[in-house]
């Protein structure tokens, strides 16, 4: 970056700490103009981003190692006033975690609703995607319509959900008893494993519009040469698809298939809201909330979320190294 | 879908070309799929339509039917314009003291956090945004790593050290305690989207100003804010969205204070209740619906604009 070390500059980097940034990309600190520059640069940087970093470490980073502290002691709700930030440490609650069968429950649940919910989701924006490819009247007004489940409020959609699949006047259930020939209405979220089902398709319907997202914006950047090519030499629809665009496709979705586990396995509303974690669909981040607030039982949540945590981190890890090269290649 | 497509086609191959064309021998592999797939894009395009929009309907036509009516007759697709009702606003609007729900101070409560969250966000992102991207300074390829860790984390691991901590400094129950956290969790991929944007701005026009004796303040207000702009308002509608549509954290910190509710908290905790009528909390649904809508059409626009204005410069 060039430009005078203005007096602005400084002036504003005035709260910052000194810190003689050791001038990036190896240079040698120079005496002269040059290093002032950097350093005045290297402030400003620094003034301008620190407000981010109080916050950010304030109010996440700080907040997660107290966590692994909440984890290790025996705090209740109830306790809370009377209780240090250092009580006496335990591995009672991680016990617990780890020797209940709902636990391990809960995990199970959390799998397959990540999974199924992550693999329908970007399997039908990829459908989408696809279908939406080529312009016809009125594409733009249909692609915003696709995109409206995302966006719109969860409290909203999961309302007018559990409306539609109620027993007593859903509409749902209205058409498959007296059109479709059901027997009885169904409890879609209050019995297994149908509240399961649900909630794995209600994942479904609210992010493919994600996946279709991103998947059409890679379909703009696949050239049309190679398939006009292809097309020429006889290559159908569905051999162009499958040899053509699928693989530029792959790594977006190797991405996506990143992302959308993540946010499924940490998603706590959907599932609260829809069911409330009964019929079998209490996934960990249910489980931790009712701890917190049902139960009471601050060490107990702790454990499970870090527990959560870890799971994640170790699983996102392992697709990272050992499958994500492997799909990008091929 | 591809093997899908292809295991069928074989199958359909047969059938249109006996059925129509008089010589089937002229029908390639390839006509037939093209065909197909012509069909089957229009019933795909069809059914997705349906699935992703009769929620939305839904939810309109059970705000403008009476409660009686809608047990009655719960199949009805579509309201007479003679039995239109607009009661279900009515009370889901009117203060708690007059017998309807007080979703107007939700409603405020709402605006108040989220424009709060966006206004204290975009203080703090757009220099951090500006100074990841433009400036060298000490450890700022960490910074990207750590926000985008922080955007990654489960929020609800954040959520039981935030509830005790708020708990013990008596901060639960408070509007501003929530817009920090709001602000704390968003932060980061403001920043993010942000320094995408501003990394596309040439910094030969920085340059210039700065040769031309502008100071680097100067730069950031004369120069990269005017020409981030449309960045600007796409960031500020995505963190409103955001901020508007959050659930745990104001579940979390509000629940106790009916007059402190979000109307997404409002919706959730009437929505158990026998007292309140589902018509009612449709109404609900829909006024929380709206805003969202109707920004996001507004953005859209707004993205696809800054996005077309850049591709023609270059």
């Amino acid at each position: 970056m060039s430009g005078p070390a203005s007096e602005p500059a400084r002036q504003s980097a005035g709260t910052a700490p000194v810190t003689t940034a050791p001038d990036s990309a190896g240079k040698e600190p120079g005496r002269g103009n040059r290093g002032t520059m950097r350093r005045a640069e290297a402030r400003a940087g620094l003034a301008l981003i620190s407000p981010t970093l109080v916050i950010v470490v304030v109010m996440v980073v700080v907040p997660i190692l107290w966590t692994v502290l909440l984890a290790f002691q025996r705090l209740r709700l109830l306790n809370l006033r009377t209780t240090g930030l250092f009580g006496a440490f335990t591995l009672d609650n991680f016990s617990n975690v780890f020797g209940s069968g709902s636990f391990w429950g809960s995990l199970v649940t959390t799998l397959t609703y990540s999974v199924l919910g992550t693999g329908f989701a970007i399997g039908l924006g990829l459908v989408a995607a696809l279908a939406l490819r080529r312009p016809f009247r009125g594409r733009n007004l249909v692609r915003a319509a696709m995109l409206l489940p995302y966006v719109a409020p969860i409290v909203a959609v999961t309302f007018a959900w559990t409306t539609m699949l109620n027993p007593q006047f859903g509409v749902v259930n209205f058409w498959g008893t007296s059109l479709l020939g059901w027997d009885e209405p169904i409890a879609f979220l209050s019995e297994r494993p149908a509240a399961l089902i649900t909630v794995i398709a209600f994942e479904a319907w609210r992010s493919f519009p994600f996946a279709f997202l991103f998947l059409t914006a890679r379909l703009q950047a696949v050239p049309g040469s190679l398939e006009e090519a292809a097309r020429v030499d006889g290559a159908t629809v569905s051999q162009r698809f499958r040899y053509i665009v699928l693989p530029q496709l792959l790594p977006t979705i190797a991405v996506l298939a990143v992302l959308r586990f993540i946010w499924t396995f940490n998603s706590f509303d959907d599932i609260y809201l829809l069911t409330g974690g009964g019929a079998g669909t209490e996934v960990i981040s249910v489980s931790v909330f009712n701890s917190l607030t049902a139960r009471g039982d601050i060490g107990g949540a702790a454990a499970q979320a870090l527990v959560l945590a870890a799971i994640l981190a170790v699983l996102v890890g392992l697709y990272l190294w050992r499958l994500a090269p492997r799909e990008e290649q091929s | 879908m591809t093997t899908t497509a292809r295991t069928t086609t074989p199958t359909t191959t047969a059938r249109p070309a006996a059925a129509t064309s008089p010589t089937p021998r002229r029908w390639s592999h390839d006509t037939v799929e093209t065909r197909v797939f012509g069909v089957l894009r229009v019933v795909v395009i069809v059914g997705l339509l349906l699935i992703t929009l009769f929620p939305f309907y839904y939810m309109v036509l059970l705000s403008v039917r009476p409660l009686d009516q809608v047990v009655g007759d719960p199949g009805a697709l579509a309201v007479a314009p003679a039995d239109l009702d607009l009661g279900s606003y009515a009370a889901v609007l009117a203060p708690t003291g007059s017998g309807g729900q007080g979703f107007l101070v939700f409603m405020a409560n709402s605006a108040l956090v989220a424009l709060g969250t966006v206004a204290v966000t975009l203080l703090i992102a757009l220099p951090g945004a500006y100074a990841v991207s433009r400036l060298r300074f000490f450890g700022h390829r960490q910074v990207s790593v750590l926000f985008l860790a922080v955007y990654l984390f489960p929020a609800i691991l954040l959520a039981v050290p935030l509830f005790v901590f708020f708990t013990r400094i008596g901060l639960r129950g408070s509007l501003a305690g929530l817009l920090i956290v709001y602000v704390s969790q968003i932060v980061a991929v403001s920043i993010y989207m942000l320094r995408n944007y501003f990394d596309t701005v040439p910094v030969s026009l920085e340059e210039a100003a700065a040769i031309d004796g502008c100071s680097r303040l100067g730069i950031m207000r004369r120069i990269s804010l005017p020409l981030a702009m449309p960045a600007i308002m796409a960031n500020a509608l995505f963190v409103f969205m955001i901020a508007w549509n959050e659930f745990l954290f104001a579940l979390l910190f509000l629940v106790e204070q009916r007059d402190r509710w979000t109307v997404s908290l409002g919706i959730s905790q009437l929505a158990g209740s026998i007292e309140v009528p589902t018509t009612v909390l449709m109404a609900g649904s829909v006024i929380v619906t709206v805003p969202i809508i109707v920004l996001f059409f507004a953005g859209e626009r707004l993205l696809v604009e800054g996005l077309t204005a850049g591709a023609e410069k270059g």
